[in-house]
């Protein structure tokens, strides 16, 4: 691996993004407008909001990470442009490095402006420290990234790789908690919940919002979300082959 | 002849269930261009995916500057350009140029003159998106030339160009042969042969001829290099 190789990648795949303003747009304006929205549906439950807000807050980076970066490898896979990376002196950990530090600086920005507008305007409370929440996020967004590099192995178009959100990401987000406590559920649901990772990043952040702070609980979730993130990046590894039929 | 830059010894390769290369062994010379001519679907690309060591092989073996092809050691100095132009849609030639100049660890302001190698230094802030086929092909071709490599792999880089600008192109991959680098060139059309060095003749995954173009014509009594290849599959023969 070669740090130049790596930060250089990153600074390609911002600048893609950068000539891209409509997808920056939507990735910074969308969760600001779903927080919003939220805050209107539960004007008048303010209890279910508190509850919500802060997992959504800290959760939804993942999701957006994992549709951007799932494309744009599809996109570098499809186009040739991964044939020829992989001829250059880029290591594959460089490239994937590379994507990470990218979206990661995108949740960043991310994060702190659904922060700044949830907890800022629109009266979302969190208990515990809220540098936590952002961290939270920017870890989520990571993860999602390499679940997105890992699913583009699977698709052969754009069409199957936006098939891949529902598909990954909803079913964690019926059974992580958010939407029914996980103890109410059937065992077996419950099982399998303990198995996927955005269960993790749930718990946390919704400790984090009844006032825990980056200890305990919090982090050995935090550990989990890392370890799943690392998994996910070496199967995206193996997946890379530089020989190729 | 010298040390060979390129060593084929009975390469194999499987293509969709098919085997697309016969056993194949080939030498190629340093410091020179070779043209490897062939009609559409022979494998000639093929070829050059397993010299830079993207193909899955099936058997044989293939060597580049004296180390097995693909290895680590070997890709800062060979450069590849594939036959559909492989550049990033979404940033401007120069901005590709640049990103191809840090991995090859090479100052960015090689892209300049690769630029203007390629004919497009008007259009360097352009998008590629906003770019013809062609254009994009020579922003393909540039993003090799900065590295300056010592082997050249270059699949079909001139087709469906403008004749004066495939001239120009022409004298740069000469220049680069005469400061030392080792190309080899594809196309399936015959006309550009009398422009390389040497020629590799392919038809149907299997080698047909490999001599100077002057060679092949006086060797098959022939006038055109179309003609000789011609002349060949009916009556195989010319010394490799
Ligand atoms: N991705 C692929 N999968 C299966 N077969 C392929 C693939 N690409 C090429 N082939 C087959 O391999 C043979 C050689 O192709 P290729 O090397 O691309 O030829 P050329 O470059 O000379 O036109 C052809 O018969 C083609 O059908
Ligand atoms: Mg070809």
């Amino acid at each position: 691996m070669n740090p130049l190789l790596t930060f250089a990648t990153a600074r390609r795949v911002l600048a893609q993004l950068r000539n891209d303003p409509r997808t920056v747009a939507l990735l910074l304006v969308t969760p600001v407008v779903l927080v919003a929205l939220m805050k209107w549906v539960y004007l008048d439950q303010d209890r279910v909001f508190q509850r919500i807000g802060v997992p959504l807050v800290g959760i939804f980076p993942m999701t957006s990470m994992f549709l951007v970066t799932s494309i744009t490898m599809l996109r570098e896979r499809t186009t040739g442009t991964l044939e020829r990376l992989l001829t250059t002196p880029l290591a594959k950990l460089d490239l994937l490095g590379g994507y990470a530090l990218a979206f990661g600086a995108v949740a960043v920005l991310q994060g702190a402006l659904t922060s700044a507008v949830a907890f800022g305007l629109l009266g979302l409370d969190v208990e515990g420290p809220l540098l936590a929440v952002v961290v939270l996020a920017v870890v989520n967004a990571l993860l999602g990234t390499s679940m997105g590099l890992l699913v583009s192995a699977f698709a052969n178009s754009e069409f199957q790789a936006v098939q891949f959100m529902p598909v990954f990401l909803m079913p964690q987000i019926l059974l992580c908690g958010l939407i029914a406590p996980r103890a109410a559920m059937a065992p077996a649901l419950e099982a399998l919940s303990n198995v996927l990772p955005m269960t993790y990043a749930y718990d946390a952040l919704s400790r984090v919002a009844g006032g825990e702070g980056f200890s305990g609980n919090v982090a050995s979730d935090t550990l989990v979300l890392a370890v799943a993130s690392l998994l996910a990046l070496a199967l995206g590894a193996a997946t890379l082959r530089r020989r190729t039929e | 002849m010298t040390e060979p830059a390129i060593s084929i010894h009975h390469l194999r390769v499987v293509r969709g269930g098919n085997e697309v290369l016969h056993n194949l062994d080939l030498d190629i010379e340093p410091g020179v261009i070779t043209g490897l001519l062939g009609p559409s679907g022979c494998g000639k690309t093929t070829m050059m995916r397993a010299i830079v060591g993207v193909q899955k092989v099936a058997s044989g073996q293939v060597t580049v500057l004296g180390q097995p092809a693909g290895s680590s050691s070997l890709r800062a100095k060979v450069g590849y350009v594939t036959q559909a132009p492989s550049v990033y849609e979404d940033l401007s030639i120069e901005a590709n140029l640049h990103y191809f100049a840090r991995l090859y660890g090479v100052p960015t302001g090689r892209a300049t003159a690769a630029l203007e190698a390629v004919g497009l230094s008007e259009h360097s802030t352009k998008l590629v998106r906003q770019l013809s086929g062609g254009q994009r092909a020579r922003a393909s071709l540039a993003s090799a030339l900065l590295a300056s490599p010592e082997v050249l792999i270059l699949d079909e880089p001139t087709v469906g160009l403008d004749p004066v600008l495939r001239a120009e192109l022409w004298a740069t991959f000469h220049q680069l042969a005469g400061d030392g680098a080792t190309l080899l060139v594809s196309s399936h059309v015959m006309d550009e042969a009398e422009r390389c060095d040497r020629l590799v003749l392919m038809r149907e995954g299997a080698i047909l001829a490999h001599c100077p173009p002057r060679q092949l014509l006086a060797d098959t009594g022939a006038s055109t290099v179309e003609d000789a290849f011609l002349s060949l599959v009916r009556k195989p023969g010319v010394a490799v």
